[in-house]
């Protein structure tokens, strides 16, 4: 990880606090135990403002964030600029699949996604064939208005000799400029809000804090269940199309590692955090989650750390029935986040194979006391911590958006009185 | 139940999709069986489903995909009932159901909505971010025994709550039972929003209403 600090001290405090994260993933006890701070839209109520300044004021989300970092001083902090400011890039390229303050929300509510069946079932052959042609005449344009126009584009494929000159006419088109142009525009906004994150992290490096991760990546079942079949199409796409999903996902398994390995690299930061929604207990059977949905991610996770990365899943809701099998990677190499799996369980199956994140309650965090607070983090030190686990703290999926900001200094003055 | 009976109630159950719909065509074209009787087979399929998923062999997808089956026999059969006059099956009660304010998410919601349409339950949905006077209103009008509230984010344990809240100043709460579903929903949740109970799958808010409705789960 690159450390641009302004002093030596700050240097020293951020190798200091990076160092504990790292012991964790080799299975090392470090000097005490590491405290995460991860927010979205918490920061709108830390800073009391609507979540609709936070996330369309670049100045304001750096700010506050920087605010929280300094106050409850973690080991490190989630990209917490990204998590929030995106709200001028969704408008640059006009998503259609997410709502947010002022585009299908009120100000004080958090952008959420649609579950929409996002590609039709009678697709599958047209991605598997051609992922990238795929996306540029049909998925982009469909889930984004910058790309309306881009169904105009030609099919490159076989494109050669005057063919080229021929099929480059497509460009001429008054859909397709306007599509490139809206997209230019859509990438200069990005760029000014990729910037702010980057002048935000080098900022927190000078003041001597890391970021847990650099990226975001994705299980592949959960991206085409997510982002393309929906969660209806998903279900029934496991009976009525099982052969096809099983090639999809072994497709999207290698260009989902190799976007993962490359955008990590460049981030200088080695975690890659991976959302992971279709896990749970409640949601497959044992044998459909081992055949299904652990064999394209556990590709992923070897993929990651051969690459010299630290995959960071984060495993949603109730995980406890997959414990024994996501057990299946090479020690010291991963951090396993949790949700609601009980945490003392997931301790005693995996605690030699991975460091553990988590996992205080959302209902706990935002309808509790700090007293309540303060036991559970007592609970995990106790059931975890002391008996060896290398336990990263965290609220279950990061800080919830109503969590009473007294709850979050209980949890972190907790977890330094009861463990360093 | 004849052999063909079993082999369709078997089919749907074993979520055999193709094989099932084409049995379920026959019957009711070629062989003019009764639709009611088809619809009777398909509601003891329904019952194995869901005795195998409290079980732990079924999980969403065979809920979702024998829901999607019975929707089309559904749209079939119920065409060719010929209904007296107050001759409509009697359904075990009314629940009215939808995601509370600031939430859009229906995934969950819609899943409970057609366990408890199949199971003999009349489920009137009013959709996602359903305000708090939508819901006051869509009661008066409705008088549901069951209003099941849904959210999947944080900021529907305060929806939630609030929502509530209304139902007993209006001197509504005790006309209807109260449950709470989604992602987040757990007893500590239930206790801060005062709702009667709570539920975390399909299966467990049917049989919630049952037990309401005093009928064997």
């Amino acid at each position: 990880m690159s450390a641009a600090t302004a002093t030596p001290d700050a240097k020293a405090a951020y190798d200091q606090r990076w160092q504990r994260i790292l012991d964790c993933v080799a299975l090392k006890q470090p000097d005490r135990m590491p405290v995460v701070l991860y927010a979205t839209f918490w920061l709108a109520k830390y800073g009391n403002v609507s979540c609709r300044q936070l996330m369309y004021d670049y100045e304001m989300a750096r700010e506050i964030s920087e605010r929280a970092v300094l106050e409850f001083d973690p080991e490190a902090y989630g990209p917490l600029f990204l998590n929030t400011a995106s709200g001028r890039p969704l408008e640059a390229i006009g998503s259609k699949q997410i709502e947010w303050p002022g585009h299908g929300v009120g100000d004080h509510q958090p952008y959420q996604y649609l579950d929409r069946e996002y590609m039709k079932p009678e697709e599958y052959d047209d991605f598997i064939f051609d992922p990238t042609g795929y996306y540029l005449h049909t998925y982009l344009p469909r889930v984004a208005k910058a790309f309306e126009g881009f169904e105009d584009l030609p099919i490159f494929p076989g494109l050669h000799y005057f063919r080229l000159i021929a099929g480059m006419r497509s460009f001429a088109k008054p859909s397709v400029r306007a599509a490139l142009e809206n997209v230019i525009k859509a990438a200069e906004e990005i760029d000014r809000f990729v910037g702010h994150h980057v002048a935000f992290t080098e900022r927190m490096t000078s003041l001597g804090y890391p970021c847990t991760n650099g990226v975001t990546a994705i299980a592949p079942y959960d991206f085409i269940a997510d982002y393309f079949r929906g969660a209806r199409g998903m279900m029934t796409d496991i009976y009525r199309r099982r052969e096809k999903l099983l090639e999809l996902l072994d497709k999207c398994s290698i260009f989902l590692l190799k976007q993962a390995v490359a955008m990590a690299k460049a981030s200088g930061n080695p975690v890659v955090f991976i959302p992971i929604h279709w896990a749970p207990d409640a949601y497959m059977s044992d044998k459909q989650f081992r055949e299904l949905w652990w064999p394209s991610c556990r590709k992923m996770l070897i993929g990651i750390i051969d690459a010299g990365l630290i995959p960071m899943p984060l495993w949603e809701a109730d995980c406890t029935k997959r414990l024994e099998i996501i057990r299946d990677v090479p020690p010291g190499k991963c951090i396993y986040w949790f949700e609601r799996t009980d945490m003392v369980k997931a301790h005693e199956v995996l605690g030699d194979v991975v460091a553990l994140r988590g996992n205080l309650s959302v209902s706990l965090m935002t309808t509790g006391t700090p007293q309540q607070v303060d036991a559970a983090v007592k609970h995990l030190v106790d059931k975890v911590w002391a008996k060896g686990g290398k336990l990263i703290l965290d609220a279950s999926i990061g800080l919830p958006d109503e969590a009473p900001v007294a709850n979050v200094r209980a949890m972190f003055d907790a977890a330094r009185r009861y463990a360093g | 139940m004849n052999a063909e009976e079993k082999q369709l109630v078997e089919w749907l159950s074993d979520m055999n999709e193709d094989d099932a719909l084409a049995l379920a065509k026959r019957m009711l074209f070629e062989d003019k069986k009764d639709p009611l009787r088809v619809l009777e087979l398909c509601r003891d399929a329904m019952d194995i489903v869901g005795k195998r998923f409290e079980e732990g062999e079924y999980f969403l997808p065979e809920l979702v995909l024998a829901g999607e089956m019975l929707e089309t026999i559904g749209a079939l059969a119920k065409p060719l009932v010929k209904h007296a006059p107050g001759e409509e099956a009697k359904k075990l009660g009314k629940v009215l159901i939808g995601t509370v304010h600031g939430d859009l998410h229906d995934i969950g919601k819609n899943i409970v909505s057609f366990m408890l349409d199949i199971n003999g339950f009349e489920v009137r949905d009013i959709g996602i971010d359903v305000p708090v006077d939508k819901f006051i209103a869509e009661i008066s009008a409705y008088q549901p025994d069951v209003v099941a509230l849904s959210g999947f984010l944080t900021l529907a344990f305060d929806s939630m709550k609030e929502t509530i809240a209304a139902f007993e100043q209006k001197g509504m709460r005790d006309k209807f039972k109260i449950m709470i579903g989604g992602g987040q929903i757990d007893e500590t949740v239930r206790a801060y929003t005062h709702a009667d109970a709570f539920g975390v799958n399909a299966v467990e808010a049917v049989n919630l209403c049952k037990g309401w409705m005093g009928v064997a789960a």
